[in-house]
C-alpha cells in the first residue's frame, strides 16, 4: 500500500510569484508592445487581454551554446525510404534539417503570450504614474440605495423591528416582575371561588380582602409597567449606500475638418483612448458616442470618425448641440455617468467659440461627469503659446467655462509625449468629483 | 459464472477513486517484485491538478523550487502551449527521491492511473534506484530536504540582501550550469544538514574576525625569472587544481569578490544541475524501461484477468501514441523519440533472449537464446547509460526497423551525405554514431578554466576544447563570459582550441 497524497487541494498558482518576476524583467519591452498596440486598436479593445511576442531583451538565457553552422556533425535519422551510402542531400537553410530540439530553439523566439487585462492596465498606466488616489476620484457616486444597517431608537413606524422590540419589552418585564398574566387569573379565580361561597367565616373573610388587595396591586403594577414601553421600541436603521452608477457613456468629440490631419487625429486618438481606460476601470457598461463635426455634426462610428475625412468650414457648436440631443434622446444623466472629451485644434468660425460657452455653462457641465478639452497645436506653437492664456478664440472662449466648472478641463498638446502628462495633469487638477444635483 | 469473472477485475469504470488506485498498486506490485524482480524506493503517489502539472512542469519537476524569473518564462511557455493545444500535459511526473514520489494528474481515467504507475512508480522508480549514474552521482535521500533548504535559503537571501541582488547571481549562475557538473570525477557528496552548518558558521566567523592589516603584509621581491615564472605557473595550477571542468565550482571556491551567501547560490545551483545530470544521460533508457515495465505489467494484469478488456484497449492505444516514431520527413518529426528507441532496444533484448535469429547470434553470441531476458534487463539497467547501452545493444534488426541511416554535414559542403545505412556495411557505423549523439559530455560545449594568476592580473583564463570544430555561437557566448566575469570580479579571457590540431580558432575576453 503506497502512500497516496491528495495535491488538488494545495494552493494554486505556485508560480505565480516566479510569473511575476518575469513579467517585471521584461517590463520595459512590454510597455513598447502595449504603446504599439494603443496606437493601432480600436479603443475599446485596448485594455483587452493582449498577446505580446515572448520579450527577448533582457529575459535572454545566454549559455555556452554550439553555433548551428560551424563543425561537422553527423546525424542519424528513422525512416530511410531510397537513400544509399554516397547520396547527397541538399543543404536547407542550416543543418540537414536535423538535431534534436531544433524546434524548440525556433518556437522560443515566435511564441507569444497573453497578458491579462490587469497586466495590461498595469504596464499602461504605470507610464502615467497616476496615484491610487486620483484614480479612485474618478469613482463619484450618484444613485444610492438603503442598506440595513443595524438598529436605531427612532425611525418611521413602517420600519419597526417587532422581533427586536419584543424582546426588549420581555426583558424589561421580567427585570421589573412585571406580574404575569397567569399570577391575575389565578388570583381573580381565588377570589371568584370565595365570593361563591355562602357564607364565609372570619378568616375567609380576611382572607379575601388581602387577596382583593393583593389583586389590586398586581393590576396596578400591571398598569404601571407597561407590556410595551417607548423605550423598547426599534427600529430597522437603513443607511443610504452610495451607489456607483455602472453606466457611462463616453462622448469622443472632434472637429474633422480639413485642418486637422493625420497627426492631429492620431494625438486625438490616443487621448481618447486613456479617456475610456479610465472608465473602463470604473465602469461595467461603457457606451462610447463618436461625433464628429465641420460645420455640421453628425454621430458616426468609430472607424469613419478616425479614417474619414470631410471637408468644410468648422463650426463647434454644432458638436456641441448633437451631443446635448443625444443625451436626451438617450442617456438621461440620471441613469449614466457622462463623460466627453473634445479634440480640436482650436479653428472655429468667429462668434462661433461664445455660443460654444454658452451652451456648456448653460446645459452640458451640468449633465457632464467631466468634460475635457484638448488642443492639439502644432509643435512650434508649443513655443508660441506654452502656459499663456493666449490662443485661438475657441480656447479664450473655454477659459471661461474653466474657471467656472471643476470638473471641467483643458489643454494644449503637440507630441504624442506630451500626452501622458497632459493626462496626469487632467485628472490630477480635480481633487473630487462633485457630485450632481 | 459470469460475475465471478467480473469481480477479478481491479476497477470497473473509469472514475479513479483512492481505493481502486490502492488496489491497482497492489496488483501491479505483486508483478513488478514477484515476476520482473524489480526493487523500488517505497512509493509515494500525489494527486495534482493540471494547474500543479504546469507549476511543476516550470519549476524543472521539483516539488520545491526557489523562485526566479526563467521559471515563469518556462511557465508561460508551456502555458501557451498548453492552452494552444500544441502538446497536452504530461500523465505523470516522477521524482528521483526516496520515498519516490509520483505526480498523478486527476484528470486521467482510471486504466491511465494504472498505466502510469506502472510506469513511474515502477519503471522509473527501478531505473533511479538502480542505475548505476544515479546510485553514485545522486543522492535519493537528500534531494528532498536539500530543495527544502535551498528554497528557504534563498528566500532569506532575498529578504536580506534585495531581490534583485540574488537574481543577479542566480542569472550568471543560471548560465553556466551546463558547466556546472563535474563529468570526469565524482562530486563531493551532498553533506549533511550538520556540515553544512558548520561550514557556514565558520565562513560567518571568519567574516567577522578578517583583519585587513594582513593585506599590508609587504611582498617578496619579484622575480622575473622565466624558468621561475613556468613553475609558479605550475605551481599555483596544482594549488587550485587546475585544469577544471566545473566552472561553478571552481568559482564558488575561488572567486574573489564573492560573499558567503553568493557562494552558497552558486553551490545550490551547481548542486541542482549536477543532480539532473544522470538524467540526461539516461534518457532513452530511462523511458525504454519504464515504457517496459508498464507494457509487461498491463499485459499481465490482463493475462490475469484483472483488468478489461476495454482498459487494455486504452492503454494500449495511449501506450502505442507515446512510442510513435515519425520518419525524419514527417512533418511530425523532431528528433528520435526517447520512448520509442528505449522501449525498442528492452524488447529487442527480450527477443534476442528467447527467440534468437542466426544474426543475433552473431551480433550477441552472450546473450542470445539465454532465455534470461530479465536478468539481462536488469543487469542493462544497472550498469549503463545511453551512449554505452546503444553502442551495446543495438541490434541490426532494430536498425533495419527503424530504418537508421547516417547522414555526416561537413561545414564546407552544400550538400549532406548519407554515409551509413541499414545494410551489413552500415550497422556498426550507424550504432556508433547514434551511440556517440546520446554522449553529453562530447556534445555539449568543454569549456574549462585552465588558469589563473591570483597574485597578478588575475585574469581568469578559459578554454574552449573545439571538438569537429563546432564553435559557439558568438552572442551567447559573449553574454555568457560577461556573466563569468560578473561572478569572478575580474576580466575573463576565453580562448577556443581545436581539439584534434591544437590550433587556437579564436581569442576573446572581456574587455
Amino acid at each position: 500500500m503506497p502512500n497516496f497524497i491528495d495535491r488538488r487541494l494545495n494552493p494554486k498558482d505556485k508560480s505565480l510569484g516566479n510569473r511575476r518576476r518575469f513579467l517585471k524583467r521584461a517590463r520595459e519591452e512590454l510597455k513598447r508592445t502595449i504603446k504599439e498596440h494603443v496606437k493601432t486598436d480600436r479603443i475599446a479593445d485596448v485594455d483587452a487581454g493582449h498577446k505580446v511576442p515572448m520579450p527577448v531583451g533582457g529575459s535572454n538565457e545566454p549559455t555556452f551554446r554550439p553555433a548551428r553552422d560551424s563543425g561537422d556533425r553527423e546525424y542519424v535519422l528513422p525512416g530511410n525510404r531510397e537513400y544509399i551510402p554516397g547520396d547527397r542531400i541538399e543543404k536547407q537553410g542550416g543543418g540537414g534539417g536535423a538535431g534534436s530540439g531544433a524546434g524548440t530553439g525556433k518556437d522560443e523566439d515566435d511564441f507569444q503570450f497573453l497578458l491579462s487585462r490587469e497586466e495590461v492596465l498595469d504596464l499602461f498606466f504605470e507610464d502615467l504614474e497616476l496615484p491610487d488616489m486620483i484614480k479612485l476620484s474618478l469613482k463619484e457616486a450618484v444613485a444610492f440605495k438603503p442598506r440595513r444597517a443595524g438598529f436605531a431608537t427612532s425611525g418611521s413606524p413602517t420600519n419597526i423591528n417587532v422581533g427586536r422590540t419584543m424582546r426588549n419589552s420581555y426583558g424589561r418585564r421580567i427585570a421589573l416582575h412585571r406580574p404575569g398574566r397567569k399570577a391575575v387569573e389565578a388570583l381573580a379565580e381565588e377570589i371568584a371561588q370565595l365570593e361563591a361561597e355562602v357564607s364565609l367565616d372570619a378568616s375567609k373573610r380576611q382572607r379575601l380582602q388581602a387577596l382583593r388587595e393583593e389583586l389590586d396591586g398586581l393590576e396596578r403594577r400591571r398598569r404601571r409597567i407597561p407590556y410595551v414601553d417607548p423605550v423598547d421600541i426599534r427600529f430597522n436603521r437603513f443607511e443610504r449606500q452610495p451607489l456607483p452608477n455602472a453606466n457611462a457613456v463616453m462622448f469622443c468629440l472632434m472637429d474633422v475638418s480639413s485642418s486637422m490631419g493625420e497627426r492631429e487625429k492620431d494625438l486625438a486618438k490616443r487621448f481618447f483612448v486613456l479617456l475610456h481606460l479610465f472608465l473602463k476601470r470604473r465602469y461595467d457598461r461603457i457606451d462610447m458616442v463618436f461625433i464628429r463635426h465641420t460645420d455640421e455634426a453628425g454621430e458616426v462610428d468609430e472607424d469613419t470618425f478616425f479614417y474619414s475625412t470631410q471637408s468644410g468650414g468648422t463650426v463647434v457648436s454644432t458638436a456641441l448641440e448633437e451631443m446635448l440631443n443625444i443625451i436626451r434622446e438617450r442617456y438621461p444623466a440620471k441613469e449614466w455617468n457622462i463623460y466627453a472629451a473634445q479634440a480640436s485644434d482650436g479653428d472655429n468660425i468667429p462668434r462661433d467659440s461664445e455660443r460654444c460657452a454658452a451652451i456648456l455653462n448653460g446645459a452640458l457641465m451640468r449633465l457632464c461627469q467631466y468634460y475635457a478639452y484638448v488642443e492639439i497645436i502644432d509643435e512650434r506653437e508649443t513655443e508660441i503659446f506654452g502656459s499663456t492664456d493666449n490662443g485661438t478664440s475657441l480656447w479664450r472662449a473655454y477659459r471661461t467655462v474653466d474657471d467656472k466648472w471643476p470638473n471641467f478641463q483643458m489643454t494644449r498638446i503637440a507630441r504624442p509625449s506630451d500626452i501622458y502628462p497632459v493626462f496626469r495633469k487632467l485628472f490630477a487638477r480635480q481633487p473630487t468629483m462633485q457630485f450632481r444635483s | 459464472m459470469a460475475k465471478s469473472a467480473t469481480s477479478q477485475l481491479l476497477f470497473h469504470s473509469s472514475d479513479w477513486n483512492f481505493k481502486t488506485l490502492s488496489r491497482a498498486y497492489d496488483a501491479i506490485e505483486t508483478i513488478a517484485l514477484d515476476e520482473l524482480g524489480l526493487n523500488v524506493y517505497p512509493n509515494q503517489l500525489e494527486i495534482i491538478s493540471a494547474e500543479q502539472m504546469l507549476d511543476a512542469y516550470s519549476s524543472v519537476g521539483m516539488p520545491l523550487m526557489y523562485q526566479h524569473w526563467s521559471f515563469g518564462k518556462r511557465f508561460v511557455f508551456e502555458e501557451h502551449h498548453y492552452r494552444k493545444g500544441h502538446h497536452g500535459l504530461a500523465y505523470e511526473l516522477v521524482i528521483n527521491s526516496n520515498p519516490c514520489i509520483t505526480y498523478l494528474m486527476e484528470g486521467n481515467t482510471m486504466a491511465m492511473q494504472t498505466l502510469v504507475t506502472a510506469h513511474a512508480s515502477f519503471g522509473h522508480n527501478h531505473f533511479f534506484k538502480n542505475n548505476y549514474l544515479f546510485r553514485q552521482w545522486t543522492d535519493a535521500n537528500a534531494i528532498l530536504s536539500y530543495m527544502e533548504f535551498s528554497k528557504k535559503y534563498i528566500a532569506k537571501c532575498e529578504e536580506r540582501h534585495g531581490t534583485s541582488a540574488v537574481e543577479a547571481i542566480l542569472d550568471s549562475a543560471h548560465a553556466l550550469m551546463e558547466q556546472g557538473v563535474f563529468r570526469s570525477r565524482r562530486p563531493p557528496r551532498l553533506s549533511s544538514k550538520k556540515e553544512q552548518e558548520r561550514a557556514r558558521e565558520r565562513l560567518e566567523y571568519e567574516e567577522q574576525t578578517y583583519s585587513d592589516l594582513w593585506r599590508t603584509l609587504p611582498r617578496s621581491a619579484e622575480r622575473p625569472n622565466p624558468e621561475e615564472a613556468e613553475r609558479e605557473a605550475m605551481e599555483r595550477k596544482k594549488v587550485l587544481n587546475l585544469p577544471e571542468e566545473n566552472l561553478l565550482y571552481f568559482l564558488e571556491k575561488n572567486s574573489l569578490i564573492l560573499e558567503p551567501w553568493q557562494r552558497e547560490l552558486l553551490r545550490i545551483v551547481r548542486v541542482i544541475a549536477q543532480y539532473f545530470y544522470p538524467q540526461r544521460q539516461t534518457k532513452v533508457m530511462n523511458e525504454g524501461c519504464a515504457t517496459f515495465v508498464h507494457y509487461t505489467i498491463i499485459n499481465r494484469l490482463f493475462d490475469q484477468g484483472k483488468i478489461s478488456e476495454g482498459a487494455i484497449l486504452e492503454m494500449l492505444h495511449s501506450h502505442s501514441s507515446v512510442v510513435f516514431q515519425p520518419t525524419f520527413d514527417d512533418p511530425r518529426y523532431s528528433g528520435i523519440n526517447p520512448y520509442a528507441l528505449g522501449f525498442a532496444l528492452m524488447q529487442e533484448i527480450e527477443r534476442i533472449c528467447n527467440n534468437p535469429t542466426s544474426e543475433d547470434r552473431d551480433w550477441f553470441p552472450h546473450i542470445a537464446g539465454s532465455g534470461q531476458w530479465r536478468e539481462t534487463l536488469l543487469d542493462a539497467w544497472a550498469n549503463h547509460r545511453d551512449e554505452s547501452f546503444i553502442l551495446q545493444y543495438l541490434s541490426p534488426a532494430l536498425i533495419r526497423k527503424f530504418r537508421l541511416f547516417l547522414l555526416t554535414d561537413q561545414r564546407n559542403e552544400k550538400y549532406c551525405e548519407v554515409a551509413a545505412i541499414h545494410n551489413e556495411r552500415g550497422y556498426r557505423a550507424v550504432r556508433a554514431a547514434l551511440a556517440k549523439s546520446y554522449d553529453i559530455g562530447a556534445n555539449q560545449p568543454d569549456v574549462q578554466v585552465v588558469d589563473v594568476d591570483l597574485l597578478g592580473d588575475r585574469q581568469l583564463r578559459l578554454r574552449h576544447n573545439i571538438k569537429n570544430g563546432i564553435l559557439l555561437d558568438e552572442k551567447e557566448r559573449d553574454a555568457t563570459l560577461q556573466h563569468v566575469r560578473h561572478l569572478w570580479g575580474y576580466d575573463v579571457s576565453l580562448v577556443g582550441v581545436d581539439a584534434e590540431t591544437g590550433k587556437v580558432r579564436y581569442e576573446c575576453a572581456t574587455a
